[in-house]
Formats: C-alpha cells, structure tokens, sequence
C-alpha cells in the first residue's frame, strides 16, 4: 500500500488483502497472496514459439501480440486448418520479414482475414 | 460488491494516534496498527462531518491538493484495508467457536492450603468464591497423573503443552511437583513432545535444594510479592500478623542469583495501601534483581478497605505511564526494562490479537484443583458453582459452554463500541463475578483505565517500531513457539 505501512501482524494480513485487491502487478519475489497466484507461465518455456506463451490467468487474452490465432508454430512448421495466417493461401508472406523468431517476432502483424 | 462510483464512505472503526512525530492507524475490528501518511489523515478529515458519495469525496480530496488519480487510488486502498466503509459494508462478524479447542495449558493447584494469610487472598478473603469444604486440601499422585494424562490427551495436536504449579501456596506440595515434572516430562517424551513447566509461590518455602531443582528442570516462576518490606507486610502476612518480607527477602535473593534458566518475575498487587507503582518497581527491579515485574489491582469488592478507588487508580496510572516512557526509553536503546505491563501489551498488539474471550480460561486453559474438579482457571478452582467437570470424567460440555457463550464479546453489548475491545474483551471473568455476580458481566469500572493504558502501549508501539523497529522482533514469536 502507499499510503500505510502494516507495523504488526495483522496489518501484514490487510496489506496483502488489499495488495490483491487493487495491485495488478507482482513481484514473484514478494510472495503474492493467494488470489494473484499463478504469476508463472504455464506454456512451454524450452523454445521460443511466439503465440505460445500464457498470460496470468493461464489463458492468452492478456497477451499483446501474436494472439492465439497467428501461433506461428502452426503457420511454420504444424499447419492446421482454421489458423489464420494460411501460409498456402492467405497469408505466404506473414514471415518474410521474421527470419529468427527470437529477434524479430515483433515483426509478425497481426493478420485479418 | 458494490460498483466504485455509486459507493457511498463513511468512517470505520479505527483509533487513531500520534507517537514519536508519526501517525498511526489502529483498525479496531481487525487490530491492525499501521503508520499512516498526511493523505490518510485528510481522508479522515472529509469523513469526519458524516458520509460523502465516491465522487463528492474525490473532489474535495482534489480540492485539498490530490490529483484526482491520486484521490481515487488513495479511497481505493483505504477501502479495502477497512478504514473507510461503503454503504453496507462491515467488518465480518467473529468466527464461532470451534466445537473442540485443544487445551494448552492447565494449572495444577497442588494444594488449597497456604502458610500466609493475605488479608486480599481471592481464594481465602472476604470476596472468596471457593467451596474447600470437604474436599482434598492435597492434590494426591493419582489425581495428579491423571491431570497430565488429561491435558496431553485433550491437547490434540498442539506440540507444545504448559503446566502451571498453583495453589494455595504451590511449594506446600513440593514433593507432588516433582513426582508431576518427572511423569509429564516421560508421558510428554514418549508423545515426542514437549512440556514446560512454571508455578507461582509467595517464597516463603524455598530452600536451595528447590531453587536448584526449579533451575535444572527450567520451572519458570513468579514470586507474589507487594515491594519493599513496609508495602510487603501490609498485606501479606502470617496468621499471625507478621509480616513475610523478612523470611522471603534472602529466598528471593537466592532464587534470582542461582535459579538461572528462566526469567524470575515478581507478581504485585495493588492495594490502597499500596500503590507507590514506582518505588515497588525500582525495589524489586534494582534491588532484588527480578527480570520482569507485574502489577494488578487487587480483585475485590469495590467495599473493601484495600479496594483502590478512582483516584488511587488514577494515580496508579500515572505511575504507569512514568515506567512506560522509562520502556520506551529503554526499548529504542534495545535494552530489557522489566516492566512486563508494557511487554504483555506489545506483545498481544504484534500479533494483533482480537479477541473473543478476555483470556484462555475454560478455552485453551483449565484450572485442576486438589479433588481433581476441572474449572475455568485457577481462580475458580474449589468453586462447585464454576466447576467445569471433573479430572476422571473429562469436560462438562454443557457447563463450559455456559461459561464462553456468556463470556463472549458479542454478549457483552457495552464493548462494542469500545475501540479497546480487541485487547481487554471484557476483562478477567472471575473479576466481573466477584464484582458483578457474573463472568460475563464487563467489568465496568475500570474501562476508562484500560482505555489510557492501551492507548499509552499503542503510542510505545508506535514508536519503537518507526525507531527501532527490531526491538519488536521478539514479540514476533508467539510465547508458545508450536
């Protein structure tokens, strides 16, 4: 909290309540309380594959970009029919501007269809 | 939940104080303390007049030099945290009792007989409540085993348990109290657990060879003692009217210099007659050497002649707060002062207890007394009409129930505006019977001192901890461990 500071144990209790109540960034490192948990991602973090990540709540829409739709795993390597960027039809060019995902994955637009 | 904008503040329940330059917050219903900013305390001001709605409110923060996010973020914090409530939000009513509490404490009072005749004796004076008659004067070795078997079977989990040696005059039955040390502490290993073990005796009985066994099983002890000799006879006396200090002054002596794995403390109490706080304190602190010294104003009916009245009790507490600067003082220096009024009370403001009842008595606390009959705490024992069961039969379920329900804050309707409540619940329950004829009565009469004396403790709080913060670690840990 900014504006009191807990001086015994149960005010410790009351500023973690109210910590999860109002605060939407944590450090992992401050123990958050129950309710803010997990603040992990929960995909697979072995390779870097844009689209993949998971925000807080376990689900993508608190992702900035690629959403779910422009998983670029699916468009390179795992064609899947309802992607999205339809690299044999739609979209052939949605990675010529991506020749490493690690460093240029800011480069992948979001597609519409 | 109700939407921010349509939310409608008002003041919730909170004590508010200055101590050392700084301002602290103390949430009642919670018994949260917290150092507060200049912001909070102009929040306060808007809300002091009566309730505004979210909007009303942001802008007169704003016109009081908040930006307006400022404004919304501080309201936003202030009405979680509970220092501010919303239309129909109040703090959650107090869990229910649990149907089984482990017991954590008994006290044994090894025998109802006593070689002094203190003229405020609860257990023997004018306002006694004990029934001895008939009954066992000495606890017996069956009974006695029976009690450890007792606590440790009604203990459930709890790793650590704690016997408390009573009486009468505890060391009238030395010889029980060691047989008890050494069966609790086999019963209590064969369990992989631990007991700790303390009495309290007025020292007239202490010999070497008991000080030397207290020390080596580590028995903590307190001394019943009024001060320095003219103070100490004026009360504590033989059946003859001689006074005690003169035989228990070298003891206590003894006791402190040799007795050394536990604090020694000195247990006062307070009388019209004897009330100079500060002189008993420097004779039992300075000169005699006791690590922690403790006041209590004689339980009595307000007619008897040793009662203290309103202005002796103002007085007390002027002398009280004269040894609460000395703490501080101390305390910012990281030095022990001994004064334990003051350390119980930080103690029990660190962890921020709220508490139901006034003290485990009939909870987590049994008394036992020489028969065997079970009552709500040693000022009870030999009382038929407060005897909670018996050792061989356990618990009277019904009885106990009686005695918490009336004893329960939410009975008590004249707390519930008291910003005290948290610590004092009412205060001791065998006071309120000797006062009032019920435990559950509040104890009125001293409400306006224990008010003074929680706010003085609050402000030492306070203090120590925008100072010297690491003073308070030691209250961190509750006095139980496990």
């Amino acid at each position: 909290m900014r504006h009191m500071r807990p001086l015994n144990k149960k005010a410790a209790r009351i500023d973690n309540y109210v910590a999860s109540r109002i605060e939407d960034v944590v450090g992992l490192q401050d123990r958050p309380a129950p309710n803010q948990r997990p603040h992990v991602p929960m995909g697979c973090t072995l390779m870097f594959s844009p689209g993949w990540e998971v925000d807080a709540s376990g689900g993508t829409a608190g992702l900035c970009q690629p959403v779910e739709r422009d998983i670029y795993d699916c468009y390179a390597t795992c064609y899947w029919p309802a992607q999205v960027p339809d690299h044999m039809n739609d979209a052939p060019d949605w990675t010529a501007k991506c020749a490493s995902a690690t460093k240029d994955w800011r480069n992948l637009d979001l597609v519409f269809p | 939940m109700i939407a921010v904008d349509t939310r409608v503040y008002r003041l919730g329940e909170f004590r508010s104080f200055d101590s050392a330059g700084a301002r602290f917050l103390y949430l009642v219903p919670a018994g949260a303390i917290f150092a507060v900013d200049s912001t909070v305390g102009k929040l306060i001001e808007c809300l002091a007049p009566g309730q505004l709605p979210h909007e009303q409110l942001v802008d007169t923060l704003a016109a009081g030099g908040l930006s307006i996010d400022d404004a919304e973020e501080l309201i936003e914090e202030m009405y979680h945290a509970g220092v501010i409530f919303a239309d129909g939000s109040t703090p959650e009513p107090p869990q229910k009792l649990p149907d089984v509490f482990p017991i954590q404490t008994l006290v044994m009072n090894l025998t109802n007989q006593c070689n002094l005749s203190c003229q405020y004796c609860y257990e023997f004076g004018e306002d006694k409540i004990a029934t001895p008659e008939g009954k066992k004067k000495f606890m017996d070795i069956e009974t006695a085993k029976a009690s450890v078997d007792f606590l440790l079977g009604q203990s459930g989990d709890r790793r650590s348990i704690h016997i408390t040696f009573f009486g009468g005059e505890t060391l009238m039955n030395f010889p029980l109290l060691k047989q008890v040390v050494a069966y609790g502490n086999e019963r209590a290993k064969e369990q992989e657990r631990h007991i700790d073990f303390s009495l309290t005796t007025n020292a007239t009985l202490l010999t070497p060879s008991i000080i030397e066994f207290l020390s080596e099983h580590r028995i903590g002890v307190t001394v019943s003692m009024d001060g320095p000799k003219e103070m100490h006879d004026h009360l504590r006396v033989f059946a003859n009217g001689k006074g005690s200090y003169d035989i228990i002054e070298p003891k206590v002596r003894a006791l402190i210099q040799n007795h050394r794995t536990r604090p020694i403390t000195a247990r006062v109490t307070l009388t019209s007659g004897v009330s100079n706080v500060i002189r008993i304190f420097r004779h039992l602190k300075q000169d005699l050497g006791f690590h922690e010294v403790g006041f209590a104003p004689v339980t009595t009916s307000p007619n008897q002649l040793y009662a203290i009245n309103a202005t002796g009790m103002d007085s007390v507490l002027d002398q009280f707060h004269t040894l609460a600067d000395e703490y501080l003082e101390y305390a910012l220096r990281g030095e022990s002062h001994g004064f334990s009024n003051v350390s119980d009370t930080l103690a029990e403001l660190c962890q921020g207890v709220n508490k139901s009842h006034p003290c485990g008595a009939g909870l987590g606390l049994l008394g036992v007394g020489p028969s065997g009959d079970l009552a709500p705490c040693h000022r009870f024992v030999d009382s038929d009409a407060h005897a909670l069961g018996h050792i061989s039969t356990g618990i009277d379920k019904e009885k106990q129930s009686d005695f918490l329900t009336r004893g329960h804050i939410d009975s008590k309707y004249d707390c519930h505006t008291c910003w005290a409540r948290p610590l004092c619940a009412g205060g001791c329950h065998h006071e309120a019977f000797v006062r009032y004829g019920d435990t559950g009565h509040p104890n009125l009469h001293y409400c306006d001192w224990i008010r003074d004396w929680t706010e003085t403790c609050l402000k030492v709080y306070g203090a120590i901890a925008a100072k010297n913060p690491e003073f308070l670690q030691q209250f961190a840990e509750r006095k139980t461990a496990e």
